[in-house]
């Protein structure tokens, strides 16, 4: 390891620019004679709309145009589409309603964009929107998924009755049920995973751009992948063919899952670019991404843990309804199927496990990937039934976990997902460690001096990263391959362009990508950059999410790397006379080993480009390019430990510690990787505590629309995490990574309610554990 | 927000009459409150008339036993005053958990009890130590000038000058803040006078805004101490159910905050 290599702890090269305010956003944007939009937006949930007047309102000072649905309908412009094909139990394909990008005859959620302002200024843009006379008859609202489901509710689409999209199912229905009947012990629990708001710091924003002259369309927007935003933009949308389309993503101010999506509002900007004539810039505000940005989670589920007399699990019953909201989002329907019930079989040995998953349309903001989208869910059933089940059994949380272990790899599980590493034992060593989880009951004993109750809560989590490979997700239902591509250019002085299809929104891929090719060739960070979102600059690439940069987006780049240094020896060889194979590159230059005949990196990389001196037949000039395809996901995994002290009198929570001991596999910057566990375990607990998301069951208004309302985790909810990684290499990829990002939102929520519930000495308590509900729960239990 | 004219007063006269030249003008000072309303279109003056340069609003004064502090003043200036941690330091520690540090560098005292919203701090202080509030025409018991939920009595175009409050015995106070907004969720405000008799505001809580909890008062005006309460109920039926807390949690709050306001007061 060098100081700027794999495994060093170098600050962030793209901080200079974000922390001096000199990020490049969306909204940053500007081009001549752009024009700015306001959309209207439904105010009911539920309703048809039987005109829409726009008289008063296009006469308004600055106006340019004012656009609905039936011009998009005229332009032919298509419905936003769901990437993934999930068949029910019975073959029949999902019950898909129609999302059009301007709501059309029906609007099905409070925020459903009606039409589009275009004016002048920003300010004209909103006072013409209001003066839009949209005359609706509002219609039955239903919001919540379970109530979606039965007789008599609300119809959102003619297409799916009683509101269910899928009824899904995966595992051994009848060998589960066996198991259950079998048990010497059966733990059942009605858990709901609470829906939340993304909340990224950038809200979305969109500048379309349409040049007349070339014919040619250009999209600035908060995207998390630009190459997929333009593939479906043209391909599904009709708005422009890919070959005249740029996708621009600039700096990206955090997604979490809820940038991966074409919003109506990016396609309806770029449409109306050529409708009005104008560049068409739209930002939201913040209480717009409350009401339009893609939630999250939102599960109800009973499952029930089958144990044998050796306290061994036998089975594992699974049955959950996921409420996808008013339109099926681009990934939704993979987020409560594949990207759920195949982590059923957490770290446990599990002989048989079933899982039925419904999914229900309601009046509500759609749902999709949110940080980990899935398997939070999955690991919190697990990791909540594990501790109850101890608890029940008369055994400890650490014991149960441990009897149940998986030991031996690869690990085929009975729900697709085939685990390659892991060392279960020694994380949870390691975080109990940490913890001192020994010395708990002392510190119980000191607490309730004090008048607190104290608790303790274990998880262990496992997770998928990578989603991947292509081929296999295919035969699932993706619409999609989730490979990765790289672009090597050593430039004619040496430098080293790397262009990613990976994006970066927060991550530090300019400095983690840099410190990889710095390690590989020993040259200095500064001389190479990392370019990425940008359709003309970059080949198709697939973006980031998914925890996918480091496992597949980087294994790209390896891979180019390995074409580049295999010319650059071949060049080398070439001007000392050497034989290719003796070649060896070490601090920027390229030496044959063994002897003290050296090239400097620079000088090789201008032989390649004056081409003066070349071996017979190699082309001039070093540039490589890649795409990998993962054999296999990656299987991080790890354990964290919460410590509470609950307040009896108001059923305050302070999360007084927390630990977590990840396994990533190979890690390439520390730092990034610390401060990815820091945020995924502050949004974990953010949903655990903190977040709960509120519709009024009878008109669908979002009474959680704004940070008066909604709990966002702030620093004093948050204690100092200690955090350490263990580290068994991934075997299917070329560096061993795992990938870290979604880790910390995956693992803690169940930690810390098992915690409380520890505290409390209740096992039903409901995320998130606001001060009340810990507050009644411990009245119930005493 | 929509287009509006500013104006800045010199004086407490020049403001009065700036306000008075249009049906539809509003008072601001710290904007705390105002402007995010006008921001989200909820609040449409076309006129505001700033109060921050009027140096007759500004200021704390202590003479005597009696405090006064201008209607200007904001919150960090309170929370930070030696006279004010003296004389009253239960009103000081209020002042200095309003909201975050930059509310209380621009929200004021007199902005916030004329908006008396239901959740703010200020009400339950200014109500538990029978404050007078002093306007350009009158002055105005804090009993009666917290009519409800922002409602107060001031008239049309009345403006608060100071604030005056005559030092306690003792004092203290104890809010369970709403995790989201940080306002009050259950605040409580209490404070004894020489003569033993005690006080006891309560924000945050009521459907009505801020009330004071008479079997409260009575029973700390004969046992001074948080064990005094463990036998008062909180009726729970004037409360504020939202999604929130219900109003069986705040009625727990309310005595919990009670008990703890008494042992802040010492």
């Amino acid at each position: 390891m060098g100081m700027e290599g794999i495994g060093a702890r170098v600050a962030r090269k793209e901080d200079k620019r974000f922390i001096t305010g000199k990020g490049r956003y969306t909204d940053d944007m500007v081009v001549p004679g752009m024009k700015h939009a306001h959309f209207v937006r439904s105010p009911h949930a539920h309703a048809k709309i039987i005109s829409i007047d726009t008289s008063e309102a296009d006469k308004m000072p600055g106006v340019i145009g004012i656009l609905n649905g039936a011009q998009l309908s005229e332009d032919e412009i298509g419905n936003i589409i769901c990437g993934w094909m999930i068949h029910s139990k019975d073959g029949s394909p999902m019950n898909m309603g129609a999302w059009r990008p301007l709501a059309q005859d029906t609007v099905r959620y409070v925020g459903d964009a009606v039409a589009i302002v275009v004016a002048d200024t920003k300010a004209q843009a909103r006072d013409a929107a209001e003066a839009v006379v949209v005359e609706y008859e509002e219609l039955p609202v239903v919001t919540d998924a379970v109530s979606a489901l039965e007789d008599g509710a609300p119809q959102l689409h003619p297409e799916a009755k009683n509101n269910l999209i899928f009824d899904w199912e995966i595992g051994d229905g009848a060998a589960t049920d066996a198991a259950i009947e079998a048990a010497a012990h059966v733990t059942e629990m009605k858990i709901v995973n609470n829906r939340l708001v993304p909340n990224p710091m950038e809200p979305r924003a969109a500048l379309g751009v349409y040049d007349g002259g070339e014919d040619h369309y250009t999209l600035w927007t908060t995207s998390q992948n630009p190459h997929v935003a333009r593939l479906v933009l043209s391909a599904f949308y009709n708005v422009a063919p890919e070959n005249k389309l740029r996708v621009i993503a600039p700096d990206v101010g955090g997604g979490f899952g809820s940038k991966i999506y074409i919003y109506p509002e990016e396609i309806v900007c770029l449409w109306a670019s050529k409708r009005t004539g104008v560049p068409v810039k739209w930002n939201c505000d913040r209480t717009e991404a409350f009401l339009t940005d893609a939630h999250g989670r939102d599960h109800v589920s009973t499952i029930k843990m089958a144990f044998d007399a050796d306290n061994k699990i036998t089975g594992f019953k699974v049955d959950t309804i996921a409420n996808l909201g008013a339109y099926m989002s681009l990934f939704s329907s993979s987020v409560p199927t594949y990207l759920y019930a195949t982590l059923l079989s957490g770290q446990y040995e599990i002989p048989a496990i079933h899982a039925n998953v419904r999914t229900v349309y309601t009046n509500t903001v759609p749902v999709d990937a949110y940080r980990g989208a899935g398997r939070p869910e999955a690991c919190y059933l697990l990791e909540r039934v594990m501790e109850t089940a101890a608890r029940e059994l008369g055994v400890t949380p650490a014991d149960l976990r441990r009897k149940n272990f998986i030991r031996e790899f690869p690990y085929q599980t009975p729900v697709i997902m085939c685990y390659d590493a892991g060392d279960f034992d020694a994380s949870l060593d390691a975080a109990m460690k940490a913890i001192d989880y020994d010395g708990f009951p002392a510190r119980r004993a000191e607490a309730e001096a004090r008048g607190k109750k104290r608790g303790i809560g274990i998880s262990c989590y496992i997770e998928a990263c990578g989603i991947a490979p292509s081929a296999a997700v295919g035969s699932l239902g993706a619409g999609v391959g989730l490979w990765e591509s790289a672009e090597v250019r050593v430039n004619a002085v040496g430098t080293i362009e790397v262009l990613t299809g990976s994006h970066s929104h927060g991550q530090g891929h300019e400095t983690t990508f840099s410190q990889l090719v710095a390690d590989r060739f020993g040259v200095g960070m500064d001389s190479v950059s990392i370019v990425h979102g940008d359709t003309d600059k970059v080949q198709m690439g697939m973006g980031t999410y998914g925890s996918r940069s480091g496992a597949v987006g980087m294994s790209a780049i390896v891979k180019a790397l390995d074409k580049v240094e295999a010319k650059a020896k071949k060049i080398a060889a070439h001007l000392m006379e050497a034989d290719e194979s003796d070649v060896v590159i070490e601090n920027g230059e390229l030496k044959v080993a063994g002897t003290d005949k050296s090239v400097p990196w620079f000088q090789m990389a201008l032989a390649a480009y004056t081409a003066h001196n070349l071996p017979e037949g190699l082309e001039p000039g070093l540039k490589e390019g890649a795409f990998y395809d993962p054999s296999n996901f990656t299987f991080p995994a790890g354990t964290y430990i919460c410590e509470v002290e609950v307040d009896p009198d108001t059923g305050k929570t302070q999360v007084v510690d927390f630990v977590a001991a990840d396994d990533f596999g190979k890690i390439i910057n520390p730092m990034i990787v610390e401060g990815q566990v820091h945020g995924g375990v502050a949004q974990g607990i953010g949903q655990a505590l903190l977040e709960g998301t509120h519709y009024d069951p009878d008109t669908g208004q979002l009474l959680t629309a704004s940070y008066m309302d909604y709990t966002m985790p702030r620093a004093d909810d948050l204690p100092s995490f200690k955090v350490s990684t263990t580290e068994t290499a991934c075997p299917s990829n070329p560096l061993g990574i795992k990938g870290c990002g979604e880790a910390g939102a995956i693992g803690s929520p169940p930690a810390l309610i098992n915690a409380i519930t520890d505290a409390i000495g209740n096992n039903e308590l409901a995320m998130p554990a606001t001060s009340e509900r810990v507050w009644a729960a411990l009245k119930s239990a005493q | 927000m929509y287009a509006t004219n500013y104006h800045r007063a010199s004086s407490v006269e020049d403001a009065v009459k700036l306000a008075s030249s249009s049906d539809e003008a509003k008072y601001i000072s710290g904007g705390q409150t105002l402007l995010p309303t006008m921001k989200q279109r909820l609040a449409a003056p076309s006129d505001l008339v700033d109060l921050r340069h009027v140096s007759d609003m500004k200021g704390i004064s202590v003479d005597g036993g009696k405090i006064r502090i201008g209607a200007a003043t904001t919150h960090a200036e309170v929370a930070s005053s030696p006279d004010v941690a003296s004389a009253c330091p239960g009103l000081a520690h209020l002042a200095g958990h309003i909201g975050d540090p930059h509310v209380r560098h621009l929200g004021t005292i007199g902005g916030s009890i004329a908006n008396n919203d239901p959740a703010a701090d200020y009400p339950a202080g200014l109500m538990a130590l029978g404050a007078t509030i002093v306007t350009n025409t009158r002055s105005i018991s804090a009993d009666e000038f917290f009519t409800g939920m922002f409602e107060t009595a001031l008239e049309d175009g009345e403006l608060i000058v100071a604030v005056e409050i005559s030092a306690p015995a003792s004092c203290g106070y104890a809010k369970f803040p709403n995790p989201a907004s940080r306002y009050a969720m259950a605040g409580v405000f209490v404070a004894r006078q020489g003569d033993g008799s005690v006080r006891l505001a309560v924000t945050g809580a009521g459907s009505d805004g801020v009330f004071r909890h008479a079997g409260m008062e009575q029973a700390l005006a004969s046992d001074f101490s948080p064990g005094a309460l463990d036998g008062i109920g909180v009726d729970d039926s004037e409360l504020l159910s939202d999604i929130h807390a219900s109003s069986a949690y705040r009625a727990n709050l309310v005595k919990v905050m009670a008990k703890r306001a008494v042992s802040a007061a010492g």
